[in-house]
């Protein structure tokens, strides 16, 4: 018994001016064939005007685990956001 | 971990649940949950794919052009959707291959409804009506489900499958406004159905047993039975609107409880069914396993083709 | 005689299409993966909507009230002009891309000739086939190599399938009354003029594919004249069973 297709997730760009997005998933024996792949089962109607295709094993993901060290310590630092920092009224549009 | 340590995370994860967090596939979740999702999205896809044969059946035959090609990317579509489930399925940590091992080797189910014949082209209509209109009634609750690919997916499916419907209720409008033949046909095919749609809803209340872990994992967010009760009520106006008869002379609308009441599904032959003795059920699982091994060569072929490129690249390289 | 010289050729651009389309229709749900059964719809999808702006067009210019579904359904066998390649059977993938491939190659070019074609209709019919059909061809062709230069097997399997449909490859460059008639009207392609670079090509990726161009000089005709090989009868009996059993019904 053989070596079966890989996983490649798909990035598709919706219209232009925005970024690609992950779509989902699916096999193909390499990069060619999961464009093409993609282009049939994402984009058949009209969803896309760019693709990505990445292997799924050339993906590295975070440990959800770690989900604490990495991402609470962002919460408090609230003087990075606009709303953080006291202006007169009649100052507008800033 | 120690008893207690896994008695703790299920805790925090029923929790995250119930405040309507989405469960992503790294996530810690308990095995039962990890088992009963895989068991139910691939059941799900299985049913897409098998689901392409009845219909496939019809393609070549189509009466019109217009007809052909909406049967087509209808068909097609079920396709996508299966496609997209197998994924979902493979965020557990499961390929596409041994999934399909489990379909043909009959140790997974997919649903029953497939195995029964498509064998005139109003069946293109009644299955659309009928059997895309009770999965619709199924699937729509799943797009808030926990799991967040198998959410993503509904999303998907639901979205591409709101043609489908239509297409097959188009189909019974146009013979039911047709000949006198046409009529017969259509009300023959809503004769053969009927009863496998209801069915198609699950066995009652009492006799399924996976329901309560279900709901809380909103795997589920109605009873079988309550699916089936807004399935009939939905459906019976449509089919006087067609003009065509459901096949139950218990069938009457009941004042006091606001529902249709209607007669007793046979079970006997539902189970006969899903235990393997439809019309088709061999035929079905035939077709899936001639395919999948009429192909293997062809995806050998393609994955040494893809080796080889890939050798010659490196070989460039140096 | 222009109007029916018109209808004529077009009928014929159209069945070709019809055809291919019928035979990758069977194909729904029984190929070797889900990825590419949903590839191979689309390019019956694509052929089916070709199809039907010909037969709309052919109806028009017969002026009879036709409609698209009569000229598709209601002929007679002989009535029906498209090559013997199209009609050719699923045998096996091999089969069904090398068929895919041959017909492709020529269909692009074909269509690319047809983009200056005087016919406003059939040149914009062309605009829009002509991304169709390049992605046809690239997929087919794509196919045509990772089959030929893949494993053993199925090289020997594409082998086969290049070598049994090589026959049917000439008889696109024939050129009916009707051809004739069109291209001296500005109308029509000279697919005759398209030959060598259609055997240029197909000897090129054969070549890439580790596949060996066939030498056979005896080719088969007869399509294109309206005399079919004995598949076309059971296409048919499929493609005009609702339209025949029940007759003057719409669907």
């Amino acid at each position: 018994m053989s070596k079966n297709w890989p996983l490649w997730e798909i990035f598709v760009r919706s219209k232009n001016g925005l970024e690609h997005r992950h779509f989902g998933s699916l096999h193909a024996s390499d990069a060619e064939m999961a464009l093409e792949n993609a282009r049939d089962v994402y984009t058949r109607r009209s969803e896309g005007v760019s693709i990505w295709v990445v292997e799924s094993t050339n993906i590295t993901a975070s440990n959800p685990e770690h989900n604490g060290e990495l991402f609470e310590p962002a919460q408090d630092k609230v003087y990075r956001h606009p709303t953080f920092y006291d202006l007169p009224d009649e100052v507008k549009h800033m | 971990m120690s008893n207690e340590q896994i008695k703790n995370l299920e805790e925090i994860f029923e929790a995250r649940i119930a405040r309507d967090e989405k469960i992503e596939p790294k996530d810690w979740m308990p095995e039962k949950y990890r088992k009963t999702h895989i068991r139910q999205m691939s059941q799900h896809a299985h049913s897409e794919i098998v689901g392409m044969l009845p219909e496939g059946n019809w393609i070549t035959r189509a009466p019109s052009l217009r007809r052909k090609a909406a049967l087509l990317a209808k068909v097609q579509d079920e396709a996508g959707h299966g496609l997209y489930l197998y994924s979902a399925c493979e965020t557990l940590g499961v390929s596409r291959d041994e999934l399909y091992e489990q379909l043909h080797s009959g140790k997974a189910k997919y649903s029953s409804i497939f195995n029964y014949p498509t064998v005139t082209w109003a069946d293109m209509g009644a299955v659309g009506w009928l059997v895309d209109g009770a999965a619709i009634i199924n699937q729509v609750p799943l797009c808030n489900t926990s799991f967040g690919p198998y959410a993503r997916a509904m999303v998907r499916v639901c979205k591409e499958e709101s043609f489908h419907q239509r297409q097959g209720f188009e189909i019974m409008l146009k013979l039911c406004n047709g000949s006198q033949e046409q009529k017969d046909m259509a009300q023959d095919a809503l004769n053969r159905w009927w009863w496998p749609s209801l069915m198609m809803l699950g066995p009652t209340d009492a006799e399924s047993i996976h329901t309560e872990q279900s709901m809380k994992w909103k795997l589920k967010r109605k009873s079988n039975d309550d699916l089936r009760q807004q399935f009939i009520d939905q459906t019976v106006p449509q089919a006087e609107l067609l003009g065509l008869t459901i096949p139950d002379p218990d069938l009457k609308w009941n004042d006091e409880k606001g529902v249709y009441d209607f007669g007793e599904i046979n079970w006997d032959e539902f189970w006969q069914v899903v235990k393997g003795h439809g019309p088709c059920n061999k035929q079905r699982m035939k077709a899936r396993v001639s395919a999948w091994e009429n192909g293997e060569w062809v995806r050998d072929a393609a994955m040494a083709y893809a080796d080889k490129k890939e050798a010659r690249k490196l070989k460039e390289a140096i | 005689m222009k109007q029916n010289n018109l209808y004529n050729y077009i009928i014929s651009i159209a069945d070709n299409s019809l055809i291919l389309a019928q035979r990758l229709g069977e194909l729904c749900g029984h190929g070797p993966t889900l990825e590419t059964d949903i590839a191979g719809t689309n390019i019956s999808l694509d052929l089916i909507g070709q199809t039907r702006n010909y037969y709309q067009y052919a109806a028009k210019i017969q002026g009879e009230g036709k409609t698209e579904d009569d000229l598709a359904f209601l002929r007679l066998e002989r009535e029906y002009k498209n090559v013997l390649l199209v009609e050719q059977p699923n045998d096996h993938f091999g089969f069904v891309m090398g068929r895919q491939y041959l017909f492709d190659v020529f269909h692009l070019l074909f269509m690319t000739e047809m983009l200056n074609s005087k016919d406003e209709t059939l040149a914009a019919i062309a605009k829009k086939g002509i991304k169709e059909v390049s992605y046809h061809k690239r997929f087919s062709g794509d196919w045509v190599k990772r089959l030929g230069d893949g494993t053993e097997e199925s090289n020997a399997k594409m082998q086969e399938a290049i070598d049994d449909l090589w026959v049917y490859t000439d008889e696109l460059f024939d050129l009916t009354e009707a051809d004739k008639a069109m291209i001296a009207d500005g109308i029509g392609v000279d697919t005759s003029k398209l030959k060598e670079l259609y055997y240029a090509e197909i000897s090129e990726l054969l070549k890439e594919a580790n596949l060996t161009v066939p030498e056979g000089k005896y080719f088969t005709r007869g399509g294109k004249k309206g005399i079919h090989s004995e598949h076309m009868g059971y296409i048919l009996s499929d493609l005009q069973y609702m339209q025949r059993t029940y007759p003057n019904m719409e669907w």
